[in-house]
C-alpha cells in the first residue's frame, strides 16, 4: 500500500500535466462544495439572526441537505428562454459568471506551494479575472429582453467600473509592502515580523509571529472588503438585483438550472473573493505552528475565509441597500481618494523606514 | 458644387445622423411587482434611472363594496367593511357603526366604547407594525420584517382572544360589541365579557411593544444607510398634502397636527392622554418616525384604557330587526391609514340606499405622482412605501 502511494506521488511529481490535471479536478470539486457550504451557512445564519429555525427537515438533521434538495428541484424545472431573448448570449451568461470563481481558485495558495499555478503576476491576474463575472451579469441583463433585467445589468456594469478602481488601489498598498505580485510571495511576506524592516525589541525577532497586512494596511483592507462586497453585489450594494425595485434585476427571466448556476456562482464568488482577501490581508495559510505542521495551512485559510464570509452574511441581513447614485459617490468621493492616500503613505513609509 | 463642399455636406449629415438618440423608456411597475402592496400599477417614463413622468393606474382590485352595500342589511355590511383595509380590519368597522348609531340615535354603553377603543388602537398598532416590516424590506433590509411581524403576532393574538378573528374580526354590533365576547361554550351568563386575563395580557404586551419600538430605533432609525435613503426624499409640503386631501400619519409628518381622535367623539379618546405626533419636513423619514411614535402613543392609550375601563353592559337596547330611519349622515374617524368616513343615505329600510366610503389610501396615493417627478427609480419605492397604502383601501 505504502509503496503504491509512494509510486503515485513519484509519478505525479515527475509529470507536470498529470499533477495539474489532478489539481484542476480538486478545484472543480471544491467550487460547488464551497458554494453549497456558504449557501447553507447563509440559510442557517440568517435564520439565527431573525429568530427563525431555518431549514430543518431535509437530510434528517439541521436540514443539511436543503441546498442539495433545492438543486434537484431547480434541475427538474422548465428552462424558459423568453421569446425575444438573445438566445446564445442568454445561454452563455450563467457560465461566464461561474468562470471568474473557477479562474480565481487557480492562483490561491492553500499551503506552501499549494496553488495550481503560482503566477508571478498573481494579483494582476486576480483583478482581471474577478471582473469577468460582471460581464456575465451584463450579458444576462442585456439578453433577457426585459427592462428590469436591462437596468439590473447596467447597474452591475456601473458598479464594476466604480469599484474596480478602489480595489486596485487597495491592492497596490499590499504590493508595495510585499514587494511582489505573486500571491504566495505576498503570503510569505506576511510571515516575518517586521514593521517596514523594524523587527521588534532586541536582536531576535519573535519566532513564528505572523504580521498580516491588515494591521498595517487596515485602510486598504477596508477598501478592498467594501469593493469586494460591491463587486459581488451583496447588500448593501445589491442594486443589480434589488428585488423591491427591479423584481430581481438580471435574474428576472432566468429559471431552472441556469438560475441555479447564478445562485451557485454568487456563493462561489463570495468564497473566492474572501479567499483573495484572506490571502492578501490576513496572512493566507499562515498561522501558529504552520511551519512544523503544514497540514494546518488549509485549515487556517478556510477559517479566515469563513470569518470574512460571516461578515458578508452579517451585513446582508442587517443593512438596507444604497441608492445607485449614493454608491457611485461612495466609490469616487470616499474610497478612491482614501486609496490614493493609502498608497502615498505606504510608499513613504516603505522608502523612509 | 466642388468635391470638398460635397464631402463637407455629407460629413455634416452623417454627424447629425450619428447623434445618439436616447428616448425615454416606459417602465411598467406593477400591477404584479414585489413592492406595490397589492396590485397598484405605476407607468413611469424613465430616462436611464431618472423618472420623468409617472401615472398611477388603480382599479385592479375594485370589488364594488359601495354597490354591494346597497343590497345588504346594516349588520351584514359590518362583515364587508372589515375587508376594505385588511391590515386594520377592526378599525374599519368603527366609523360605520358610529354612523349607523348616529342615524338610529343609539347611546352605546361606556364599556363597549372602551373595548372598541382598545381594539381600534391594537388595530392601529398592527397596521403600523406592518409598515415597520415592509418599509425597511423595500429599502433592502430583511431582518426588521421578522422583528415587526413577531410583535404584530402578539397584538393579533390579543385581538383574536377577544373577537375570535385576527384580520376580520366582525365584532361590532350596532349599539355595542358582540355580547358574549370571548366566552367559551361552558360559560353562560356569568362571563359574557372580555376573556379572563385579557386586561393584564394587554398591559404586558404593550410594555413589550414599547421596548420593541426602542429596538427599532436602534436597528433601523439610526442606520446610516437608512437615513441616506429616506432623509430629504419625497418631501411633501403641508400645502400640497392639504390640496390632495392627504390624511393620517402622512399629513402629520408634514407638520399638520390634525388628528380626528382629538376632534370628534366617536370613541372616548377624551378620557385618555396622548400626543398628536407630527413631523417637521414631511420627507419619507418623517413618515417613518411619525408611525413609530404613533405605535408608542397607541400603546399608552391601550394601557390607560385598560386601567380605566368601566364595568357595565356591552350592548345597548336595539330592536331585533334593525331598521334605520330616513336621513343621511357622514361620520369620519382616524384610521391607521388616515381619515376614513362613511356617508350613509337611508330611505328607512333594513339596508342603506347609498353608502359612500371615503378611504384614506385613495387620497393618499393621489399625491404620489407629484412627488415622483425627477426622482431616481429606487426613490419610487422609497417614496411609495413611505405612504403605507393598502390597495383594498384604494379600490374598495
Amino acid at each position: 500500500m505504502r509503496i503504491m502511494i509512494d509510486s503515485v506521488v513519484e509519478f505525479l511529481q515527475g509529470n507536470f500535466w498529470a499533477l495539474t490535471a489532478l489539481k484542476l479536478v480538486a478545484i472543480l470539486t471544491l467550487i460547488p462544495v464551497s458554494g453549497l457550504a456558504i449557501g447553507f451557512a447563509e440559510l442557517k445564519l440568517s435564520a439565527k439572526m431573525q429568530n427563525r429555525v431555518g431549514p430543518y427537515f431535509a437530510g434528517g438533521r439541521w436540514g443539511w441537505a436543503q441546498l442539495l434538495a433545492d438543486g434537484i428541484k431547480f434541475i427538474q424545472k422548465e428552462d424558459i428562454i423568453p421569446a425575444d431573448a438573445d438566445r446564445p448570449v442568454f445561454r452563455w451568461a450563467p457560465a461566464l459568471v461561474m468562470v471568474s470563481a473557477v479562474g480565481l481558485f487557480v492562483v490561491i495558495p492553500f499551503w506552501d506551494g499549494g496553488a495550481v499555478a503560482d503566477l508571478s503576476i498573481g494579483i494582476f491576474y486576480v483583478l482581471a479575472i474577478s471582473s469577468i463575472s460582471t460581464i456575465g451579469i451584463l450579458m444576462a441583463g442585456w439578453s433577457s429582453a426585459n427592462k428590469y433585467s436591462l437596468m439590473g445589468g447596467l447597474r452591475a456594469a456601473g458598479q464594476l467600473i466604480a469599484y474596480e478602481l478602489p480595489m486596485v488601489l487597495a491592492v497596490i498598498g499590499v504590493v508595495i509592502m510585499a514587494g511582489t505580485m505573486s500571491l504566495s510571495g505576498i503570503v510569505k511576506a506576511q510571515a516575518d515580523f517586521s514593521l517596514f524592516g523594524w523587527s521588534g525589541f532586541g536582536d531576535q525577532p519573535i519566532a513564528n509571529f505572523i504580521s498580516p497586512f491588515f494591521i498595517l494596511q487596515f485602510v486598504g483592507f477596508l477598501i478592498f472588503f467594501i469593493s469586494a462586497l460591491a463587486e459581488l453585489s451583496r447588500i448593501p450594494f445589491d442594486m443589480p438585483i434589488a428585488e423591491s425595485e427591479l423584481v430581481t434585476g438580471y435574474l428576472t427571466e432566468y429559471s431552472g438550472f441556469r438560475f441555479l448556476f447564478f445562485f451557485l456562482a454568487e456563493f462561489s464568488n463570495m468564497f473566492t473573493m474572501s479567499a483573495i482577501a484572506a490571502t492578501l490581508f490576513l496572512g493566507g495559510y499562515l498561522g501558529p505552528f504552520v511551519d512544523v505542521a503544514p497540514w494546518l495551512g488549509p485549515l487556517y485559510l478556510v477559517t479566515k475565509i469563513g470569518v470574512l464570509c460571516f461578515l458578508m452574511i452579517w451585513f446582508r441581513w442587517t443593512f438596507p441597500r444604497f441608492r445607485e447614485d449614493q454608491l457611485q459617490s461612495v466609490a469616487w468621493k470616499v474610497l478612491v481618494p482614501l486609496g490614493l492616500a493609502n498608497i502615498v503613505v505606504t510608499a513613504i513609509f516603505k522608502v523612509v523606514m | 458644387m466642388t468635391l470638398e463642399q460635397d464631402a463637407l455636406k455629407h460629413f455634416s449629415e452623417v454627424s447629425v445622423a450619428l447623434e445618439l438618440q436616447t428616448p425615454d423608456m416606459t417602465l411598467n411597475i406593477g400591477p404584479q411587482h414585489p413592492s406595490t402592496h397589492g396590485v397598484l400599477r405605476i407607468v413611469a417614463q424613465v430616462d436611464g434611472e431618472r423618472v420623468t413622468d409617472v401615472k398611477p393606474v388603480i382599479g385592479y382590485m375594485h370589488r364594488g363594496y359601495e354597490k354591494i352595500a346597497e343590497v345588504r342589511t346594516y349588520p351584514q355590511i359590518t362583515a364587508l367593511v372589515n375587508r376594505i383595509d385588511w391590515v386594520s380590519g377592526f378599525a374599519n368597522e368603527i366609523p360605520f357603526m358610529a354612523a349607523t348609531e348616529k342615524l338610529m340615535d343609539i347611546e352605546v354603553p361606556e364599556r363597549a366604547r372602551y373595548i372598541r377603543m382598545i381594539l381600534t388602537e391594537m388595530a392601529r398598532i398592527s397596521s403600523h407594525l406592518m409598515f415597520m416590516a415592509s418599509y425597511p424590506l423595500e429599502l433592502g433590509a430583511t431582518t426588521p420584517l421578522m422583528f415587526a411581524l413577531r410583535e404584530r403576532e402578539r397584538v393579533l393574538d390579543l385581538i383574536e382572544s377577544v373577537t375570535g378573528g385576527r384580520f376580520h374580526p366582525n365584532f361590532n354590533r350596532i349599539g355595542g360589541v358582540k355580547p358574549n365576547a370571548g366566552a367559551g361554550p361552558s360559560q353562560k351568563k356569568a362571563v359574557q365579557d372580555l376573556p379572563k386575563g385579557f386586561l393584564q395580557a394587554a398591559r404586558d404586551a404593550m410594555d413589550e411593544l414599547l421596548s420593541t419600538c426602542d429596538q427599532f430605533d436602534e436597528l433601523v432609525t439610526g442606520n446610516e444607510i437608512f437615513l441616506a435613503r429616506c432623509k430629504g426624499v419625497g418631501i411633501m409640503s403641508a400645502a400640497l398634502a392639504a390640496d390632495f386631501g392627504v390624511s393620517g400619519p402622512n399629513l402629520r409628518a408634514s407638520g399638520v397636527a390634525f388628528d380626528l381622535r382629538t376632534h370628534t367623539d366617536y370613541l372616548p379618546y377624551d378620557q385618555v392622554n396622548f400626543d398628536v405626533v407630527t413631523g417637521t419636513v414631511g420627507d419619507s423619514f418623517d413618515r417613518w418616525q411619525v408611525r413609530l411614535e404613533e405605535i408608542r402613543q397607541a400603546a399608552y392609550i391601550v394601557q390607560q384604557a385598560v386601567d380605566q375601563i368601566p364595568s357595565g353592559p356591552l350592548q345597548a337596547k336595539v330592536p331585533k330587526i334593525i331598521k334605520v330611519p330616513k336621513g343621511e349622515v357622514y361620520v369620519r374617524a382616524e384610521n391607521p391609514k388616515g381619515e376614513m368616513g362613511y356617508y350613509i343615505v337611508s330611505e328607512g329600510g333594513q339596508g342603506p340606499y347609498r353608502l359612500k366610503i371615503r378611504s384614506a389610501s385613495y387620497s393618499n396615493i393621489s399625491v404620489i405622482p407629484q412627488l415622483l417627478e425627477g426622482v431616481l427609480v429606487p426613490d419610487i419605492i422609497a417614496i411609495m412605501g413611505s405612504f403605507d397604502f393598502v390597495l383594498g383601501d384604494v379600490d374598495r
